[in-house]
């Protein structure tokens, strides 16, 4: 196991340096230079001896590799960079609104599997009937129902009949006030977990079906247990294992993919962040977040690759090659 | 340049995994009910994107007419006015139009250079293999939207930008679905027998292997539409797509929520188009999976 462990966090390594690259050349292919970007039209004011010794206190006059390699000494030291915009450490700016993406995150997912893991394995069980039908129908909608259009719908409806508007200024965080802050979140987490849930009983209906009609089923079935006991320590066990890694994914998205929601929730997440990061074309952020972002994607990845050893008994890293 | 395959016919160019190809496909599409309902709704999407296109709507889709600004639906205007008096129904056709083509061209282009990378690299495996899959999790290591937007964030909103940003990020996948079926049919004998009789290594990928690996390729095409389609939507919604006037659904729905209280019309609509045009792509794509490769049901 510990020898799997080291082998995939080494192959990580050429990921995470292919991903700084990216994101790194991204930005460098902003059109007009980086100072134009961050200043915009005051740009034209400055003198050409101004603009030299801001490219030279931003490294902007070194060739694009020490460019990067200053970049990345920097990275590994945790200085993501500096935002303009803000006035502060891309990190900390990161770090102050993680907690926020974290809790949405997690309450999403318990939605998810709140909502799709019964129904899921309901309408395997009853599969082909009228239960299965209606659980197939609200999950194939609940794929097609963007989280932006839902978003628009739920905060329609509380503004209409309940006289609530997001509002970033109201937020409070959830070691301030739990009660207060589950009230702000309960609805965007919903949002998220809509999809969530209608992908999560897809993937359980399917894979419990498959696991229904294996051998060893017919053999727990032919032996008298009974289906109660057959779908809990025989089917069930087996069926979630895909379940589980399509959380871990989803995780992995939710932790970075929740720009819509936490815009229109008006929620001061890191998806925020990004977004306005770009807006403003503040580029330093922008590369800081997303880089952020994709290092988180990438280990919980790694993480869910071993949840997935822990869980299924079929694999065993410890003896492979 | 006739090789022997055209002469001496027993090698079959596409020995077809069992009902993955032939006329069988529609008519089994058609018995198939979330193939045909998808089917149903994505041919009335079209046909509203191809009216949108072709500029057949009620009223020119960025017309104003002051006088009747945010009327509710009426039989002068179906879908009701907005802010601008302009048509809703008109600007939903024409956003139909430009959000096809936003779908169209980018899935064309990314399932051609997605499946060029994933067919060379299971193809000829080894280190080709290695180097372009590592650089295809590169881009696996952002979340989808994410990406899109930095893509967006480089290049400056609008439409071919949005095209390229769903590229950029649906390529790596199309890749990754072509690579595996590529791998398991190499291994195949009549593969064996192609190279045998001497045909060329490219010839032997694009007559004998690949068209044994378009039924998952097709299910992803339409899943992929869907996606784009959404995509699309939500860079509008968060105004980093169609720019206004140019009328695009997320765009429509994210003016129209400021106004939801008094005009729902102006949220309703867009948001019944985008749920019905994704929905449709979804339900199809089901519905080719079930049909074309019972194999790959479950995958999402």
């Amino acid at each position: 196991m510990t020898r799997y462990l080291a082998q995939r966090a080494i192959a990580f390594i050429p990921t995470l340096v292919g991903v700084s690259l990216l994101v790194f050349l991204a930005i460098r292919l902003v059109p007009g230079d980086a100072i134009l970007a961050m200043l915009g039209t005051e740009a034209g004011m400055l003198t050409e001896g101004q603009r030299a010794s801001l490219e030279a206190y931003f490294g902007l006059d070194k060739p694009i590799g020490e460019q990067y390699f200053t970049w990345m000494w920097n990275l590994l030291q945790g200085n993501l960079g500096y935002s303009v915009r803000h006035g502060a450490p891309a990190l900390d700016l990161i770090l102050e609104r993680f907690p926020v993406t974290v809790e949405l995150a997690l309450l999403a997912v318990a939605v998810a599997l709140m909502v799709g893991l019964p129904i899921g394995i309901l309408s395997a069980l009853r599969h082909n009937t009228l239960i299965d039908l209606i659980g197939r129908f609200f999950a194939i909608i609940g794929l097609s129902v963007p989280n932006f259009l839902l978003g628009t719908l739920v905060i329609y409806v509380l503004s209409v009949y309940f006289g609530i508007l997001p509002n970033s200024g109201d937020f409070v965080h959830f070691q301030e006030a739990p009660l207060r802050n589950l009230e702000q979140m309960i609805f965007p987490a919903l949002v998220m977990g809509f999809s969530f849930a209608s992908s999560v009983m897809r993937m359980t209906r399917s894979a419990l079906l498959e696991v229904l009609g294996e051998d060893y089923v017919r053999t727990a079935r032919s032996k008298g247990l009974r289906s109660h006991t057959i779908i809990r320590r025989h089917a069930l066990r087996n069926a979630l294992i895909p379940v589980v890694t399509l959380i871990g994914v989803e995780i992995g998205y939710l932790l970075g993919g929740a720009v819509i929601v936490e815009q229109i929730f008006a929620l001061p997440g890191i998806g925020r962040l990004a977004y306005n990061a770009i807006l403003q074309r503040d580029y330093a952020l922008v590369q800081g977040v997303t880089l952020f972002i994709a290092l988180n994607f990438v280990l919980i990845n790694l993480f869910v690759d071993l949840v997935y050893a822990a869980i299924d008994p079929r694999i065993s890293y410890a003896h492979r090659d | 340049m006739p090789t022997v395959t055209e002469t001496t016919q027993p090698l079959p160019d596409a020995v077809a995994l069992p009902a993955a190809r032939g006329p069988g496909v529609l008519s089994r599409l058609l018995r198939n009910i979330s193939g045909v309902v998808g089917l149903v709704l994505v041919l009335l999407f079209l046909c509203a994107g191809a009216l949108g296109g072709l500029g057949i709507t009620p009223y020119p889709p960025n017309e104003q007419h002051v006088p009747d600004r945010m009327q509710g639906p009426s039989a002068a205007y179906v879908m009701g006015t907005d802010l601008f008096g302009r048509d809703v129904a008109s600007r939903l056709m024409k956003g139909a139009a430009n959000s096809l083509q936003v779908a169209l061209s980018a899935v064309a282009l990314s399932g051609l250079i997605g499946t060029t990378i994933g067919a060379v690299a299971g193809y000829l495996g080894g280190l080709v293999d290695n180097i372009l899959m590592r650089i295809m999790d590169v881009f696996f290591a952002f979340p989808t939207i994410l990406l899109a937007l930095l893509v967006v964030a480089v290049l400056g909103p609008g439409l071919r930008n949005t095209i390229l940003a769903i590229t950029v990020v649906y390529s790596p996948i199309f890749a990754r679905v072509a690579r595996g079926p590529v791998l398991s049919v190499k291994e195949m004998e009549f593969v064996t027998a192609a190279h045998c009789i001497g045909l060329r290594e490219w010839r032997v990928l694009l007559r004998h292997v690949l068209p044994n690996t378009v039924a998952p390729l097709i299910v992803q095409v339409s899943l992929a539409l869907s996606w784009a389609l959404i995509t699309e939507a939500g860079l509008s919604f968060l105004g980093l797509g169609t720019q206004p006037p140019e009328p695009s659904w997320g765009l429509m729905l994210s003016e129209g929520r400021s106004l939801a209280e008094i005009a729902p019309w102006l949220v309703a609509f867009p948001g019944l188009a985008i749920m019905v045009g994704v929905l449709g792509f979804n339900l199809l794509g089901d519905g080719l999976r079930d049909v074309l490769d019972p194999r790959l049901r479950g995958l999402r």
